[in-house]
């Protein structure tokens, strides 16, 4: 007899990363497939809006190697996808950088050289694309992302700030941010027959299927993806975007094998980016610091062919306990790309100006920050009234506190000094919601040999190629070498996406169902000639009997130039609740990478729109600023004792975007620590020093 | 992307006569910024002619205490040269503020002299610029402009064929010209040398050129002038994150202190032009005075005086003005210690 030990809850290392390391695993673009492939590039509108009114090709069309130029007037006809993919279906131009026509070209040189050579004429209009809460076209979108209401109140909110003896009424602005992966989106296809087969970098293949399927008229039996490694997403990969239609278009029209790859500056119009947010926040409390209301009204974009109505309130909901609240969401469609999700679409920027106007409301009420948010901790969710699952955010405060060293802090802001800098610290609060989704699993057991688990999960870099062969070789007794993995396909069973932190708490249990009925039919003896098992789980009636969330707290030291305006920040802490944990190396890197782009938030990122021409302008590495090595200083990580089995039997909760949740707000609440000032609109980069 | 032959010299006047045959090549050093150009379709030189091992890759000495820096020294060994260090930390200090470990590795003397502006109206070949499509216009002025001109430049409007308020990317340029180095040029009329001041231009009403340099025209050396009080100076570089950026502003400058009087100084800024501008307004106001904060601060707001900011890089006048004095403090307090 053997034992085994968990491998769930170890230290065990990524089992791709050596691979990846030696270059051995394929990433989209690197698949060869035998037969010479072709290169396809794209011609984009510099018109925001408008329409085509002459395309002429036929310079391009004479480059020698150029087999095909595709444009609305030829390109093979789309069936009834969402509208913002429709591609080269009509002369309609609605954002700058929207494809006007495609090269498809025996090298990627020559396609890129032909792109110069197709000459587009356009009329256009002058484009609309700066948001502003004055716009008399805001509307309310039907429902916000993820099925959540748009609007919520309880109570007389207005009474109830007209009433409070101390109040803030401030206005936050995040930009627009975009998703930058260090994989450029990239797809391969080909047509074997009437059988599509792509190479493609998404977060979840069957997520594509639906989409695609219909845009070429064929059968789930008839496409074929495959997305086995992929090089970060963050969202921007979750969906069907016009790039993968167009290069199935391109394989089409030629009968070839074709690549796509996005250049870094097509990310910034052809895969989506974080909308904007203008935020107003009105805070009414008691001397003591008991909040008595809560209003946060959002203001946010959308595009003109596309309703993106992105969640941005929906964490005020559940934060903390008030008798009045309300929270709005408005929508301005303009000319601009269509929005899409970016690590934690909505919590991000929501949560920064929540937890940026609960530092402010400490700061009139003379009131630690900490203690301010352990004083109005509600024990059941707010406005749903059904209890927590879990919910331990006052130990994250606490222990975030302890390990920060909070204790003894001069709440005064624009104290303290060392020599020319400006040092302060700040503290947030974050919080994540726990689901989980359908998925399927299968397990095919040969005696002797190593089980092979399938299953259509992606690892966008998030570690689940380990962390799921963690949770089969518990599942099924066995070390982790006894287990074959395989994600990525969609051949494999159905999973949903790597979104919503949901990865874990939805494909996690699958396996571990299949391997459950593996056990319940055979108990320990694999027949001899094989068995194949399949198991399956999803949300079940605890999503309405529960409010089930992620927590946790953000500690940051802030240092200001006051010569120069620059910010550093030399130390963060975090310390979250999210469950059990799977594996404490990828746990620490996700929440350390979450950290990371919440600091890169508060500092950095920002796409700035030209708004005479209607285009994101600084659409490259050098100009969208993202957080080098060297602005990120040392990051402490922490998780609390945490078992949550409301929704599944690993007790986990997702931990993929809490730790960009809050941590943006804490930055920005200690530079106002620091300095004395308040900088209400994200980033903090050195010019608002000077205003 | 054009395509383009690659071709090869044995010598620099070799590679200086075949790009004179090619009114549409150009030379390769480094690449690092060359080769994205060309990528984006900015640059679409026929023929690249390869001069990264023809010039000197050595930094050698001068009579006066100066020194001799080859073209091809790679930006990281010159940062490295324990010469440069102790006699021009000003110029140490400007190549480590650049770009990164990988790209100073790769990147030239010569060609870091040489390389484009960033504005992202230059490099995107669907928007208007006038330095890349002369009388297209300039999308920056009305556009994404925050870390752009606000000394020198020719704002006549969007539309104007003359429009340009580029900055020059260079920050090992701003310590050099606060050097008074000296460019050393060969063409195919022979040798030549011109002086920092002379080699980056204006805008004015020819934007699409950066330098007085001729086509052909390949830079050999740069020849640092002995500057013996250079020993006590610095280069600040104020960029949007702390590593890998541009400067928003930079500050070039070594004094020559007289107990407290400023016997004399040099003071160069980056980020705020076409080209590196030397601070001649205020190192007059300076020099024989009183090495104080007051003085510092009339200096660098006399110099700033000219400014004319667009709406969104205002920030750049408060932003040089500041840092200006604040360099110039941290000198002086070393010169005291």
């Amino acid at each position: 007899m053997t034992t085994t030990e968990r491998a769930v809850g170890s230290d065990v290392r990524r089992i791709d990363g050596p691979d990846k390391v030696r270059g051995r695993v394929p990433y989209a673009y690197e698949h060869e497939l035998g037969a010479q492939s072709v290169f396809v590039a794209i011609v984009q509108s510099p018109v925001a809006r408008g329409r085509v009114t002459s395309i002429d090709a036929s310079a391009a069309e004479a480059v020698p190697g150029v087999l095909a130029v595709l444009t609305h007037e030829n390109a093979p006809r789309l069936g009834d996808v969402a509208e913002e993919i429709l591609v080269l279906q009509s002369p309609v131009v609605q954002y700058a950088g929207e494809p006007v026509a495609v090269v498809v070209a025996e090298t990627s040189e020559v396609a890129r050289d032909a792109v110069g050579r197709v000459r587009v004429d356009y009329e256009s209009a002058d484009p609309d694309v700066v948001l502003s809460v004055d716009r008399d076209d805001l509307y309310p979108p039907e429902q916000l992302m993820a099925g959540f209401e748009t609007d919520s109140v309880i109570g007389d909110v207005d009474a109830a700030l007209a009433e409070a003896p101390v109040t803030v009424d401030v206005v936050y602005e995040t930009p627009n941010q975009h998703n930058n992966p260090i994989e450029m989106h990239a797809t391969v296809a080909r047509w074997d027959g009437d059988v599509l087969r792509m190479w493609d970098a998404n977060q979840g293949p069957h997520n594509l299927v639906p989409v695609i399927t219909e845009a070429f008229g064929i059968t789930e039996d008839q496409l074929h993806i495959t997305s086995p490694y992929v090089g970060g997403a963050f969202g921007s990969k979750a969906y069907t975007h016009v790039h993968q239609l167009l290069a199935g278009m391109a394989a089409k029209v030629t009968g070839r094998t074709v690549k796509l790859e996005l250049t870094r500056q097509q990310m910034f119009s052809l895969v989506g980016h974080r909308t904007p947010t203008i935020q107003r926040l009105r805070l009414g409390a008691r001397p003591d610091g008991t909040l008595t209301a809560i209003s946060h009204e959002v203001v946010e974009h959308t595009s003109q062919n596309a309703e993106f109505a992105e969640q941005t309130a929906t964490a005020t909901r559940l934060m903390y306990s008030a008798p009045a609240r309300r929270t709005t969401h408005r929508l301005a469609k303009l000319d601009v790309p269509a929005p899409t999700i970016m690590r934690a679409p909505g919590e991000a920027p929501g949560m920064y100006a929540l937890e940026s106007a609960m530092d402010e409301l400490a700061a009139e009420l003379g009131m630690d920050p900490v203690e301010l948010r352990l004083r109005n901790e509600p024990d059941r969710d707010p406005e749903r009234d059904v209890p927590w699952s879990t919910r331990n955010l006052v130990a994250c405060l606490t222990q975030g506190a302890e390990r920060f060293g909070w204790a003894g802090r001069d709440h005064r802001p624009g104290v303290r000094e060392d020599g020319r800098w400006l040092v302060g610290t700040g503290v947030a609060a974050a919080t994540y919601p726990t689901r989980r989704r359908p998925s399927q699993a299968r397990i095919e057991a040969v005696a002797g040999k190593p089980y092979v688990v399938s299953i259509d999960a992606s690892d966008i870099g998030t570690g689940a190629w380990t962390t799921l062969t963690q949770i089969a070789a518990d599942a099924l007794g066995v070390p982790m070498d006894q287990v074959r993995l395989r994600i990525g396909d969609s051949r494999l069973p159905q999973a949903s996406g790597a979104g919503g932190s949901t990865g874990i708490t939805s494909w996690g249990p699958a396996i571990m169902a299949a391997a459950q009925e593996l056990h319940d039919r055979f108990g320990g003896q694999v027949p001899a000639d094989g068995v194949t098992v399949t198991g399956s789980s999803g949300p079940g009636d605890e999503a309405e009997q529960l409010s089930s969330h992620a927590f946790g707290a953000h500690f940051a030291e802030v240092r200001v130039d006051r010569d120069t305006g620059e910010v550093r920040v030399p130390r963060m802490t975090g310390v979250f609740a999210v469950g059990r944990v799977i594996n404490t190396v990828t746990a620490r890197s996700q929440l350390l990478g979450g950290m990371t782009m919440g600091l890169s938030m508060a500092l950095h990122e920002e796409s700035v729109l030209d708004e005479r021409r209607g285009h994101y302008a600084n659409h490259d590495l050098a100009e969208y600023h993202i957080a080098a090595n060297a602005d990120v200083g040392e990051v402490d990580i922490a998780w609390v004792d945490e078992v949550d089995d409301a929704h599944n039997p690993l007790g986990a909760k997702g931990i993929g975007e809490i730790g960009i949740v809050g941590s943006a707000a804490a930055i920005g609440n200690a530079y106002w620590h620091a300095t004395g000032r308040r900088v209400r609109d994200l980033p903090i980069t050195p010019d608002k020093w000077f205003r | 992307m054009r395509e383009f032959r690659y071709e090869k010299a044995t010598d620099p006047a070799g590679a200086v006569a075949l790009l004179a045959d090619a009114p549409e090549g150009a030379y390769l050093g480094g690449g690092t910024n060359l080769v994205d150009l060309m990528r984006l379709g900015v640059a679409t030189p026929d023929v690249l002619v390869d001069v990264r091992r023809l010039t000197s890759d050595q930094v050698e000495e001068l009579p006066d205490g100066g020194l001799r820096i080859g073209a091809a020294v790679p930006n990281a060994d010159l940062a490295a040269d324990l010469r440069v260090r102790q006699r021009y930390p000003l110029l140490a200090q400007a190549l480590l503020a650049g770009a990164s470990g990988q790209l100073r590795n790769r990147a030239t003397t010569g060609g870091n002299l040489l390389q484009r502006t960033r504005c992202t109206y230059f490099t995107d070949t669907t928007q208007p610029c006038n330095k890349r499509a002369p009388g297209s216009g300039c999308g920056a002025v009305t556009g994404l402009h925050r870390n752009h001109a606000v000394l020198g430049a020719t704002d006549e409007g969007p539309d104007s064929p003359h429009t340009c308020v580029a900055t020059h990317p260079s920050d090992l340029a701003v310590a050099l010209r606060a050097l008074d180095a000296e460019v050393r040029v060969l063409g195919r009329d022979g040798e030549r040398t011109v002086a920092m001041a002379d080699l980056h231009r204006l805008p004015g009403e020819d934007p699409a050129r950066d330098t007085t340099l001729a086509h052909g025209e390949l830079i050999t050396a740069i020849d640092v002038p002995g500057l013996p009080w250079a020993v006590r100076s610095r280069y600040r570089k104020v960029r949007d994150r702390a590593s890998y950026a541009f400067a928003l502003i930079s500050v070039a400058a070594a004094m020559d202190l007289d107990g407290s009087t400023v016997r004399d100084v040099r003071i160069a800024l980056g980020g705020v032009a076409h080209a590196p501008w030397r601070a001649t307004v205020a190192e007059d106001a300076l020099r024989g005075g009183p090495a104080t904060e007051e003085a510092f601060t009339a200096a660098a707001e006399a110099e700033l005086a000219a400014a004319h900011p667009l709406p969104d890089n205002a920030f750049k006048v408060p932003m040089a003005t500041s840092t200006l004095v604040r360099t110039l403090l941290q000198i002086s307090a070393e010169a005291r210690a």
